[in-house]
């Protein structure tokens, strides 16, 4: 045990990994946001809900079919995906040629529907879903301990962002994704079925918000309300690395959760509200966002 | 980029007879009303239409979508409520430590009150504004969102609002020091001038030279920059007034009710008043009190089902934006061809 600036380093590093932990929930959804608003144009105010959506398939499969954490893992995401294809089929694609504000008018809406049925059933405490076996338990690294949950969550987001991020900038597939966020009309003239590309697009957006779900249900409590305000959170994150940059989105969630868990050490009371100053700062210094291109 | 579909109304010709018409009906409606209708029940609506109508002004004329109004309107409730019922005020600031600067103020009448809850929610308007109007479209929302979460966050945390308790038991006063507002009757004329005079503001703002501007900005940005607008200005003052007049709204709301709580500047407060818009009419004149009358009627008839009001709320939001875009009043005017 050793302080630095009169803070254990318990402590310290104790906040600074629940920071990077909330840091890869930040980069998971920011990044399916992007991906999302990059081929749709539209912001998903759903995502929160399709993140709680993520945690209680968990519980589900759990509960009746006694599939475990790591078939959750698998299953909830394309659970999740599922719906997602299905919402942007009956609802979002009629949305494309009007004003982007529409599309954030409704996913709203279908947000509130999604965890309004949540809270009618589950109420608003919270249900409690165990580690798996096999990532209990944790390691002494000398200056703090660190649980094997909260290491592999971290390791486990990070490894997908960046898959993720291959995928888009490194692989055919990615290029003509990109082409298709450019000029969707002149890629269609190619011969690439562009529609079914946003529908898949949604469907794979929201899938990793699910995995966020299950990631998220051993650390926090499975509730209804778990993404109301974790996804205003994210919007900050957001704005702050402006949507233009896939690896900007990463970079910025996992900073700004490190800076979140540096200000629980040293000023408690403003742990809340640091993102949204952040956000504030941000936009008076460099309006497009710190990785975006100006509008 | 020239957006293909605008938010709000089209611009709709000539000036008819309808709104002088519309308006005397309402105002009728307004005298005859509390003969049939609890009075309390009235008032809140009225605050709540007072509120789509300022938030209107910012949709509805400049397009641009705040998702942060709550802001303005809770926090001019929680300033309001606080000069009724305490009036002294204390300012921290640093200086080696946190110290007070405090302002000692008799409690004060409720028209002081109201006017200091506006002033607040102005003065947070020109804040969160020049903020705000840094990015537009979906990013304005986002921030304002964001930042009105921030504030939310405040008001849990610092101690003059009382947390989850709210302020409570706000007396209600005497109004210029004659008029005894605890008379449900009183308070209930003073409500209704109020909202008369806010409105006719409204009107007045939403059809002057300055109005207009901020229609061109709506219908196309850059061209009212090429015509020589300094844009940016314009859409800051609209902010501002579309917070003061949601100002007058929450601190009158607070007077009302004697309260000022959490639940007024929180997200789904944020969410309702956009929904009073959009199930009205986006940029109709008499659309968000439509609204407002409609969602507080509506959620006054479903307090029994609890939880599933969210999912009501939300699956109205699917409907108007998928099949109804013009809201209540906006489909009245177009099969009327008046303007309303």
């Amino acid at each position: 045990m050793f302080e630095i600036f009169g803070v254990s380093s318990q402590a310290l590093f104790g906040q600074l990994l629940i920071g990077l932990i909330n840091g890869s929930f930040y980069a998971l959804l920011s990044l399916g946001l992007a991906v999302i608003f990059g081929m749709l144009n539209i912001i998903n105010f759903t995502h929160g809900a399709q993140y709680m959506l993520g945690a209680f398939v968990a519980i589900f499969l759990l509960q009746y079919a006694e599939l475990g954490y790591w078939w959750a893992l698998i299953v909830a995401p394309l659970v999740v995906g599922a719906t997602g294809i299905v919402i942007e089929r009956l609802f979002l694609r009629w949305l494309y040629q009007l004003d982007h504000l529409y599309g954030l008018l409704l996913t709203f809406g279908l947000a509130l529907i999604l965890e309004g049925t949540f809270r009618n059933f589950f109420g608003s405490s919270g249900l409690p879903y165990s580690v798996p076996p096999s990532l209990t338990g944790g390691q002494n690294l000398g200056f703090m301990f660190l649980p094997n949950y909260r290491a592999w969550v971290v390791a486990a987001s990070l490894a997908v962002c960046l898959a993720t991020w291959f995928v888009i900038e490194r692989t055919k597939l990615g290029s003509y994704l990109r082409a298709a966020t450019e000029n969707p009309t002149l890629v269609r003239a190619f011969g690439i079925n562009v529609p079914r590309m946003i529908t898949l697009t949604y469907g794979f957006g929201v899938g990793l918000a699910g995995l966020a779900g299950v990631m998220a249900a051993p650390i926090y409590n499975v509730s209804p309300q778990m993404g109301a305000n974790l996804i205003i959170v994210v919007f900050a994150v957001v704005v702050i690395g402006g949507m233009g940059s896939i690896l900007g989105a990463i970079v910025t969630g996992f900073g700004l959760g490190l800076i979140e868990g540096l200000t629980k050490v040293f000023f408690p009371e403003a742990s809340n509200t640091v993102i949204f100053v952040v956000m504030a700062v941000v936009l008076l210094i460099r309006p497009a966002g710190l990785f975006g291109r100006s509008t | 980029m020239v957006a293909a579909a605008q938010v709000g109304a089209p611009a709709t010709p000539t000036r008819a007879w309808s709104e002088p018409v519309a308006f005397a009906a309402m105002v009728l409606l307004l005298v005859v009303l509390p003969a049939f209708v609890y009075p309390v029940f009235l008032m809140k609506a009225l605050c709540f239409a007072l509120f789509a109508c300022a938030f209107n002004l910012l949709i509805g004329y400049v397009g641009l979508l705040s998702f942060g109004h709550a802001l303005f309107f809770g926090w001019a409730g929680y300033v309001s409520a606080h000069l009724a019922k305490v009036g002294q005020l204390s300012f921290p600031f640093w200086a080696g430590g946190w110290q007070w600067i405090v302002i000692p103020l008799p409690p004060l009448p409720p028209e002081l009150a109201i006017l200091g809850g506006t002033a607040t929610a102005a003065l947070l308007g020109l804040i969160v504004g020049s903020i705000a109007i840094r990015r537009q479209g979906i990013y304005f929302a986002m921030i304002t969102l964001a930042l009105a979460q921030m504030m939310f966050f405040f008001a849990v945390q610092a101690p003059f609002t009382h947390g989850e308790d709210g302020i409570q038991a706000v007396p209600r006063g005497r109004l210029f020091g004659l008029v005894d507002l605890s008379n449900q009757t009183n308070m209930y004329i003073t409500v209704a001038v109020i909202f008369l005079a806010s409105f006719l503001m409204i009107y007045r703002i939403i059809n002057s030279p300055f109005g207009e501007v901020l229609k061109a900005i709506r219908e196309n940005e850059p061209r009212a920059i090429s015509l020589g607008y300094r844009t940016e200005r314009y859409k800051l003052m609209a902010f501002v007034l579309s917070a003061t007049f949601a100002g007058v709204a929450g601190a009158t709301k607070a007077i009302v009710f004697q309260l000022a709580s959490l639940t007024d500047v929180d997200w789904p407060m944020s969410g309702e008043v956009i929904l009073m818009t959009l199930v009205g009419g986006l940029g109709t004149i008499f659309g968000p009190v439509v609204g407002g009358f409609f969602v507080v009627t509506m959620e006054n008839y479903l307090t029994s089902i609890g939880q599933w009001v969210f999912v009501v709320q939300g699956s109205i939001f699917v409907f108007c934006v998928l099949l109804f875009r013009r809201g209540i009043v906006g489909e009245l005017a177009r099969h009327l061809r008046v303007r309303l």
